[in-house]
């Protein structure tokens, strides 16, 4: 097995942050339905992974929180459903960032799944207490092309943190 | 001495501080929502907040369906054309004919000294996204409090009864279908005018009567239509037709199909009458707690 060098990265700004954020916020909102609305992924929770788990300094659970907030309202569903499981998964993301930042791209996928399949999970929960109904198995199906779109989104998101290489550098040599 | 090195490094309190923290503001807000509703003023806040953001995420879907309205073929749109006219002749001689009952009924009542029935007026809604919560029957429409709808109003398409308006921000409005397990009509058989309840069922799309006798008169196809003795649904209005009916125990177990429904068109009309709705009610004052201090003050009384 060969072991791959980290790659040295330019440190996100909290500006790209935000812009990421509020992409993902316009991506859960576009008009999605019928079949299309059970694939559709959360990316809100998808982009606070990714940050969760490469920032995790930056990234704090504010923002998680917060954000569910907003997801609570655009969806009209109880206040502190969204925000509840955006916390319990991004506290579980940032326990484990290290562990997870050393996998390669696929491999932090199944990761991301069974953070994903816990955030649907803890909905679930909160609404079953509410007395709704399950509404069946494909319920879950969201958290699979979630975390099939893990992969694509890192690569996106990481894209600005590369930039171009020093040529002057001693770290840029024999690199790759 | 006594002396401690600063720190390296600030992180401010650790992550499970914080996530203890925030979970429990998590669960106190979903107690006062569910419970008090007492978050309005905030959920009003937010959603004015991200109304830009929700109208620009709706642009796509909107320029999709322009850019086919486009591209119909004309003679589709003559043929359509020539039905409506049709259809519009035959409703414009129904509407002077329902205008002349009306006056006629206006004036029966006033002489009967009946309730007078209110004057409805309708706003044309579009409905900008329907179905987000995957727990729950719901509908979100373009129009809002700055439109005169109200929480409470019942929501119509061409032929009957589509849901009720439950939450109102500025700009828009969220709609409770009836197929929501959380959501109730009060009907009336046409064929007999006996009247039930009709609850919605959640995910299939269906409605049911409950609590009707095994017996109760009722066959499949019966027409349901609303019986306006809430106060917010006006009479009459179609809401189901009955689909299928298991006589088996004590109630018979009676299924409707929803006349009406939100996948044909993307408008819907909201009743913008008054709403009849009643206070929420006043909290339970303990009231057994009196009769013991009363008498813990006779006792006393009697000792002195």
């Amino acid at each position: 097995m060969n072991y791959r060098a980290p790659e040295l990265l330019k440190p996100a700004s909290f500006r790209f942050i935000l812009l990421t954020l509020v992409c993902g916020l316009l991506f859960n909102l576009l008009s999605w339905q019928g079949l299309a609305l059970w694939f559709r992924p959360d990316f809100v929770a998808l982009v606070l992974l990714f940050w969760a788990i490469r920032e995790p300094r930056k990234l704090g659970m504010g923002a998680a929180w917060f954000m569910g907030l907003l997801m609570d309202i655009s969806d009209g569903v109880i206040l502190g459903q969204h925000a509840l499981a955006y916390i319990l998964v991004i506290y579980a993301a940032i326990f484990l960032h290290r562990r997870i930042q050393r996998f390669t791209l696929w491999q932090q996928a199944t990761h991301v799944l069974l953070l994903l399949l816990l955030l649907q999970a803890t909905m679930l929960l909160i609404r079953q207490f509410g007395g709704a109904v399950f509404p069946g198995p494909g319920y879950f199906l969201s958290a699979l092309t979630g975390a099939a779109l893990w992969p694509a989104l890192s690569l996106l998101l990481l894209l600005p943190q590369r930039g171009k290489p020093d040529p002057d550098s001693v770290y840029s040599a024999g690199h790759k | 001495m006594d002396h401690q090195a600063p720190p390296f490094f600030k992180h401010g309190p650790s992550p499970l501080a914080r996530f203890v923290f925030f979970t429990t503001l998590s669960l106190v807000l979903m107690a006062l929502d569910s419970r008090l509703n007492s978050l309005n003023a905030l959920r009003q806040i937010l959603a004015v907040a991200i109304s830009p953001l929700q109208q620009l995420a709706s642009t796509p879907a909107e320029l999709i369906d322009r850019t086919s309205d486009f591209f119909v073929t004309q003679s589709r749109l003559q043929n359509e054309n020539a039905l409506l006219r049709q259809r519009q002749l035959v409703q414009s001689a129904q509407l002077q004919r329902m205008q002349a009952m009306q006056a006629e009924n206006t004036y029966l009542r006033k002489i009967l000294r009946a309730q007078q029935q209110r004057g409805e007026s309708v706003v044309t809604a579009e409905i900008t996204y329907a179905g987000r919560d995957p727990f729950s029957q719901k509908i979100t429409v373009d129009k809002g409090s700055n439109h005169k709808v109200q929480a409470g109003q019942p929501a119509l398409d061409d032929i009957g009864v589509i849901g009720q308006v439950t939450r109102v921000y500025p700009f828009g409005s969220e709609i409770t279908l009836l197929t929501d397990k959380d959501q109730a009509i009060p009907v009336e058989i046409v064929r007999n005018g006996a009247r039930a309840i009709a609850f919605g069922h959640g995910q299939d799309g269906t409605l049911e009567l409950p609590f009707m006798a095994a017996n109760a008169d009722i066959q499949n196809g019966d027409i349901l239509v609303t019986s306006g003795i809430d106060g917010i649904y006006p009479a009459g209005l179609p809401v189901a037709v009955v689909s299928k009916i298991e006589r088996n125990a004590a109630f018979a177990k009676i299924t409707c199909t929803p006349s009406a429904g939100v996948n044909r068109h993307k408008q819907l009309l909201i009743l913008v009458g008054a709403v009849l709705q009643p206070p929420l009610p006043a909290p339970v004052e303990p009231v057994a707690a009196q009769p013991s201090s009363g008498k813990t003050h006779a006792v006393k009384k009697r000792g002195h």
